[in-house]
């Protein structure tokens, strides 16, 4: 049988953006990836991002989660660069 | 009180916000914007934010705040878009009984705000170019807006 997808709409903010030259994108990947499947992905289609993999956060539904995080089919993952607020 | 805003901050209001009769002392932080970056001169800043996630966190850290001092009112306020040098791009006030409490929180909702909040700084220098800052990462330099 084979193996579902899920899609996951990916949001990128400052440097990530850039980099990706868009704020938003869907992605489809394998039925129980971990949220660090999406920064892989990126950095595959976006090979300046890989610079950036180490200090980047991720969140799902707007609360920061691990690399080790499962996905679920319809989240919404952040690429959350460096924060320099305040 | 939590906000994210895009225009001047009202400091005077952010004040007033936590005023009460109750509170014996009140803090108040105002983090502005600097007109250099090391040696360099910055022309113009400006902020963006994840806004829901980062009015999700920033009320967090109002609560936690609430649970480790005794506090009377908390008031966050971060702007974003661009802000002229000199004026303030985040105000925080806090009142309490007593004055300590409200230094301490203060100081943590600050430093907080500056690791966990998902807002971001962009800096254009006099000389033209442009960089995002990352507070534990290097720069993203050259003309990447």
């Amino acid at each position: 049988m084979a193996r579902q997808e899920l899609t996951v709409t990916v949001r990128l903010f400052s440097v990530a953006r850039d980099i990706a030259g868009c704020d938003m994108k869907k992605l489809r990947v394998p039925e129980g990836s971990s949220a660090d499947v999406i920064l892989r992905e990126l950095a595959k289609t976006y090979p300046r991002l890989d610079a950036w993999v180490s200090s980047i956060r991720l969140a799902v539904n707007e609360e920061y989660v691990s690399n080790e995080h499962t996905l679920c089919d319809g989240d919404d993952v952040a690429v959350i660069p460096p924060v320099s607020g305040g | 009180m939590v906000q994210i805003t895009h225009t001047e901050i009202d400091v005077q209001s952010v004040f007033g916000s936590v005023r009460s009769p109750e509170a014996g002392g009140i803090d108040v932080f105002i983090g502005t914007t600097r007109n250099h970056s090391g040696r360099r001169i910055v022309a113009s800043l400006s902020y963006e934010a994840y806004e829901p996630m980062a009015l999700k966190i920033m009320s967090r850290l109002e609560a936690e705040a609430c649970v480790r001092w005794s506090l009377v009112k908390v008031a966050l306020v971060h702007r974003l878009g661009e802000v002229p040098t000199g004026e303030a791009s985040v105000v925080i006030a806090v009142s309490s009984a007593h004055r300590h409490e409200s230094f301490e929180a203060c100081r943590f909702l600050i430093d907080q705000l500056k690791k966990e909040v998902p807002i971001w700084k962009t800096e254009q220098f006099a000389d033209g170019s442009v960089e995002r800052s990352g507070s534990s990462h290097g720069v993203e330099s050259g003309g990447v807006v």
